[in-house]
């Protein structure tokens, strides 16, 4: 009987073991496949080196900037919610700038032309960034418009806003970066 | 535990119906034997004591299995009573497409997630309770089966034989000899033949009962494959769009290749073609032969950071058309779409009275230049450039960053105005500001061509073809082939004769009966034929 | 060379009349079987219906390998290719299940339904489209003639239910059983009916076009090759209606490109199939069950119910492998992926599915004799409703045809 008992025994856990597996293979599988946020880009992670070209054909590279905090705002022409935003960027720019918070407006994917034009209408003076072929725009995971990163000295995204921002809520933001 | 023990001495596991040696039945009432699993005693049925095991028997069981098939298919059913969100016209939102397309059944069809079932959790876990189905089910047969053939003996106790479903006993001058005929037979049909005490027991095809068994492992492989694609790295599905002439990188590459799309092309068939002349005049019109891009492929030697400009190394060309996609490392190009963009559009700077030309300026509808010198002092500049263009209240803007509709603000400067002259163009408009001298003809308009493709990495494609063919030769061997097994017995004087298999009682019979032709043995009977008919009379 | 094709098609489809003629005398003589002379009538009557029918699948061979040559593809790209190879399949399921257990049964019943089916395909167009750049891949004729040859012998399986029941259903009194009978039979002739009434508006070149506007209030037209009895949804006639017009017209909600078209040739179909049967009935004076089961008296059940199993057994691996196996390697190559929940595919995996839990039934659960013979019909409705429903009623990849 009790080498029954230790047949039992085994057999017990076998089926423990293939009842575990299956249920963390399947709860991974679930998990990733209906409840996971796909954003490329998340709050804590450090945000992902770019290389873009500003209208003026300065190159700017993200990580050049470690030691301020960045303002990283998605924006375009034809978006209402960016039109609203920009000039309120641009004054508290004017405040921050000497604090060390840098903003970079990158355009997604318009001519440049287009854009340069735009930001004389509203004499815009921070960098603002051609995204031609839309690759930082993929990277970060950005679809609605506007969209903002706000970046510590570090390089650690803080946060990430979807949508036009108020002045006041710029001001705080940008306040939360000044190293 | 409990043990049944047989009137041999063998000791079988609780549950058993059959002995596993002698082939005693233990339930006596029963005019014909179970011989599924051979009588054995399915693994579930032994130990029933803790949750894992209630769990364990839960899923062992073939109608909790039937069950799962019927809920997935009634799942699928679902899923094909509206469009899934995936063929639904592009662009359309599916919060609103669906109620309006459909009235209040869309709407609850959306609400209810069915618009997405194949992706929902639930019809994941189906599928997934199906495959643990398939593996407590099918783990808890083989090994009692596995032992039970295995272990089988040549003589039987005389009620297993009885009580097969095909049986004969017949008295005999030479009962040896007539056994020897007919093992003799069996022998040669192939049969794999026993002996014991004068006993026969004619075997074949075995193999055909593990079918079942290793069809199941195939779809639990094709299963588990399925989940490998959620591993980030092993499934790789996007898609990227190219223009005529321009390069980009190709996603799940992180920036180390980059695909030009040189040329993308459609060829149509000849509609004056007598062959196809009739079915193209009754869908009016053209016929897509081919969808062709041709394309260069080049891996970024410099730097792999996004929007940096890459150095591009050339690696090789091909085309890529409806199904041959063109790969490289591990990834396939399909071509799965098109489309046709603006791409330049051609003025020419003319005088309104004289209408004396002054040469031609050609914007690029994508990345405009500013400034067109045309000599003698004469020059164009574009002031401002709306590649989608509507009037709002504030002036001219773009609705999006397609040149779907350009519209262009140009200043002419000419000796007589320095200063230039403005003037707003678009399609079919032309806006003056003032009375100008000076005009911008429109001469042409040139297309380009933009090529969808679709990304695919699949790392899984292995498995899923390895767990594809497994469960093709499983069904094949389970299918194609019937265990036979014919038993030879002589009791009491009498020849015995009893016969089983899985499926094919008809063919059976008859191979028996070819193997005792020689003999005087009778044929054996298909006693289920009997035994209903018998029921039928009760 | 196209016209040489259909002309081998007319000559196969003529023959497998003659051999379902040839087997039904011979089963006829059947129940006089006392005398010598009458059952070597017979067996010469069974003999020449086997060769008949064998000659009329080598002619439909040589229709499909002249239809090839014209076409230029193997031709099973279209409805009419499709549902005619599907027939000669159907045909062949029948040649394998006799020369396994040597009934002729089997082929009595498998050619008219197989001559059902030449029919109904041949109502839709037979011209040589073209394919679009989709469909030019060899493992395109490979999947969709394995799949067709699985459906075959599936169907093979539903015949041998259908005899099977026909058989032993008690048609003394009318009970849920033959009335279900009754409604099989109903279904069959009514896809007869439709045939019929196809072609008989096709010989007199009916036309009737209507203008109607669809959601993106677009004016279309749509041109009914039957009258119509259901016309579009707020239509208009355009030019002489010669007296009919229409009866009723379509819901609002049917903004389908042909779907009131479609409603239209359905209504037809159930119509047709209604006037179809309620003659027969008229002449047999008996529900059509009860007419035919007579014929069947010497029929062993446990056989038919054997060459049910058997068929599943044999079809059910092939059409997995065509329906399932080559689907997902074709489309791996045309669309860029194994697998799409597109509505046909869904309709291959339930079909799949069905017969997967039609072998568990019988296998572990004991599900012989009628159930099983009814779950070989619904297998079947199953297989015509993926068959024809999913291409013409549901859009999908496949709707080509």
């Amino acid at each position: 009987m009790s080498q029954s008992n230790n047949v039992k025994q085994k057999r017990l856990i076998l089926r423990t073991v293939i009842l575990a597996v299956f249920i963390i293979v399947l709860g991974y599988t679930i998990y990733s496949n209906v409840f996971k946020n796909p954003a490329p880009v998340q709050v804590g992670d450090i945000a992902p080196d770019f290389e873009l070209q500003t209208t003026n054909g300065e190159t700017v590279k993200l990580s050049d900037y470690r030691g301020k905090g960045v303002f990283l705002n998605f924006w375009s022409t034809y978006c209402e919610g960016c039109e609203i935003e920009m000039p309120y960027m641009d004054s508290q720019y004017q405040f921050f700038k000497d604090k060390g918070v840098e903003v970079l407006a990158v355009d997604v994917g318009e001519p440049a032309l287009t854009v340069k034009k735009f930001a004389e209408k509203y004499n815009l003076t921070f960098p603002v960034l051609l995204d031609e072929k839309q690759e930082v725009t993929k990277r970060y995971g950005v679809l609605p418009i506007p969209a903002t990163f706000i970046i510590d000295k570090d390089g650690v995204v803080l946060d990430y806003i979807e949508g036009s921002l108020p002045e006041q809520s710029i001001r705080v933001l940008m306040s939360k970066i000044v190293p | 535990m409990k043990i049944v023990q047989c009137e041999c001495g063998h000791n079988n596991p609780y549950g058993t119906q059959v002995c596993e040696i002698c082939g005693n039945p233990f339930d006596e009432n029963e005019q014909l034997l179970n011989m599924r699993y051979e009588g054995a005693a399915r693994r579930s049925q032994t130990y029933n004591t803790t949750i894992v095991d209630k769990i364990w028997n839960f899923f062992s069981s073939v109608k909790v299995g039937i069950w799962l098939i019927v809920l997935v298919l009634l799942g699928s059913v679902l899923g094909t009573v509206l469009p899934q969100q995936q063929y639904i016209l592009s662009n359309a939102p599916p919060e609103t497409f669906y109620e309006e397309q459909y009235g209040w059944f869309g709407w609850l069809y959306y609400t209810l997630g069915f618009h997405e079932l194949f992706k929902s959790w639930w019809f994941l876990l189906l599928l997934a309770l199906l495959g643990l189905s398939l593996i407590v089910a099918s783990l808890d047969r083989i090994i009692p089966l596995y032992r039970s053939l295995k272990k089988q003996r040549v003589t039987r106790n005389t009620s297993f034989l009885k009580r097969q479903r095909l049986f004969s006993a017949s008295e005999v001058e030479h009962p040896e000899e007539s056994i020897q005929s007919v093992k003799k037979q069996l022998e040669q049909k192939r049969y794999k033949v026993k002996e014991e005490n004068g006993n026969v027991l004619a075997e074949k095809n075995r193999f055909s009962r593990w079918g079942p068994y290793v069809n199941h492992t195939g779809l639990v492989i094709v299963l588990f494959a399925a989940m490998l694609r959620f591993i980030p790295g092993m499934y790789v599905n996007e898609t990227v769009s190219i223009r005529e002439g321009e390069y980009m990188a190709i996603p799940g590459t992180n920036y180390e290749y980059y695909l030009e799309n040189e040329e993308f092309s459609i060829e149509y068939y000849d509609p004056t073609d007598e062959k196809y002349e009739a079915a193209l005049e009754r869908i009016n019109g053209l016929q897509a032969k081919t969808y062709q891009t041709d394309a260069n492929l080049y891996r970024n030697i410099g730097s792999t950071i996004p929007g940096a400009q890459p150095e591009l190394e050339f690696v090789k060309s091909g085309k890529i058309i409806v199904n041959e996609p063109f790969t490289f490392d591990s990834i396939s190009l399909y071509q799965t779409g098109y489309g046709t963009e603006f791409y330049k559009m051609m003025f020419q700077l003319a005088n309104k009275e004289t209408g004396e030309q002054f040469g031609t300026v050609e914007v690029n509808l994508d990345n405009p230049q500013e400034v067109h010198d045309l000599g003698n002092g004469y020059k164009v500049k574009v002031l401002d450039y709306f590649p989608d263009f509507e009037m709002k209240e504030d002036g001219p803007a773009t609705k999006s960053k397609f040149p779907n509709n350009p519209g262009i603000a140009f200043s002419m400067i000419s000796p007589e105005h320095p200063e230039g002259e403005i003037s707003f163009v678009a399609i079919r408009t032309n806006v003056e500001l003032g009375d100008n001298d000076y005009k911008m003809e429109f001469i042409s308009m040139l297309n380009r061509d933009v090529t969808q493709l679709t990304v695919k990495k699949d790392h899984t494609l292995w498995l899923i073809a390895l767990g594809g063919f497994i469960f093709m030769i499983g069904l094949t061997q389970g299918m194609y082939w019937n265990h036979r097994r014919v038993w030879l017995q002589q009791v009491d004087g009498e020849v015995w004769i009893a016969a089983h298999t899985n499926r094919g009682w008809d063919g059976f019979q008859q191979e028996i009966t070819q193997c005792i032709q020689d003999t005087k043995l009778s044929e054996p009977v298909d006693q289920d034929v009997t035994v209903k008919k018998s029921k039928e009379s009760e | 060379m196209l016209q040489l094709s259909s002309n081998l098609l007319g000559v196969a489809f003529f023959c497998y009349l003659f051999a379902t003629i040839m087997l039904f005398v011979a089963s006829v003589n059947k129940r006089k079987q006392n005398k010598e002379e009458e059952s070597t009538k017979k067996g010469m009557a069974v003999k020449w219906g086997i060769v008949i029918a064998f000659i009329g699948l080598i002619f439909q061979i040589a229709y499909f390998t002249t239809r090839w040559i014209a076409v230029g593809h193997p031709p099973v790209s279209n409805m009419f290719e499709y549902l005619t190879f599907f027939g000669m399949m159907i045909v062949v399921g029948s040649f394998v299940i006799y020369f396994i257990y040597r009934n002729t049964l089997v082929a009595l019943f498998s050619l008219p339904i197989s001559m059902v089916i030449i029919a109904y395909a041949s109502v839709f167009p037979t011209d040589i489209k073209p394919l679009v750049p989709g469909l030019q891949n060899y493992w395109l004729p490979i999947h969709v003639s394995t799949v067709a040859l699985g459906q075959g012998l599936l169907t093979i399986s539903f015949i041998a239910g259908l005899i099977y029941l026909l058989a032993v259903t008690n048609q003394s009194k009318s009970s849920k059983q033959t009335r279900m009978i009754e409604v099989v039979m109903y279904g069959i002739l009514s896809i007869v009916a439709f045939a019929v009434i196809v072609l008989s508006f096709e010989i007199v070149k009916y036309e009737q076009t209507f203008t109607w506007q669809n959601e993106q209030e677009q004016s279309l037209e749509l041109t009914y090759s039957m009258p119509a009895i259901i016309a579009p949804n707020d239509s208009q006639v355009v030019g002489d209606a010669g007296g009919f017009t229409s009866l009723v017209e379509a819901p609002a909600w049917m903004k389908g490109v042909n779907a009131a078209r479609k409603l239209n040739s359905f209504v037809w179909a159930m119509l047709g199939g209604l006037v179809l049967y309620g003659m027969i009935r008229f002449i047999l004076r008996k529900r059509i069950g009860a007419a035919i089961q007579p014929l069947l008296k010497n029929v062993r059940p446990t056989l038919l119910d054997e060459i049910g199993y058997r068929s599943v057994a044999i079809g059910f691996p092939i059409f997995v492998l065509g329906g399932l196996v080559f689907a997902m390697i074709y489309a791996l190559d045309a669309w860029s992926r194994l697998w799409g929940w597109d509505p046909k595919e869904i309709g291959a995996l339930v079909t799949a599915l069905f017969y997967a839990a039609y072998l568990h039934l019988r296998i572990s659960r004991g599900w012989q004799g009628n159930r099983s013979a009814w779950l070989a019909v619904i297998g079947f409705i199953i297989i015509m409703l993926n068959t024809v429903f999913v291409n013409l009623v549901i859009a999908g990849l496949h709707s080509y045809a």
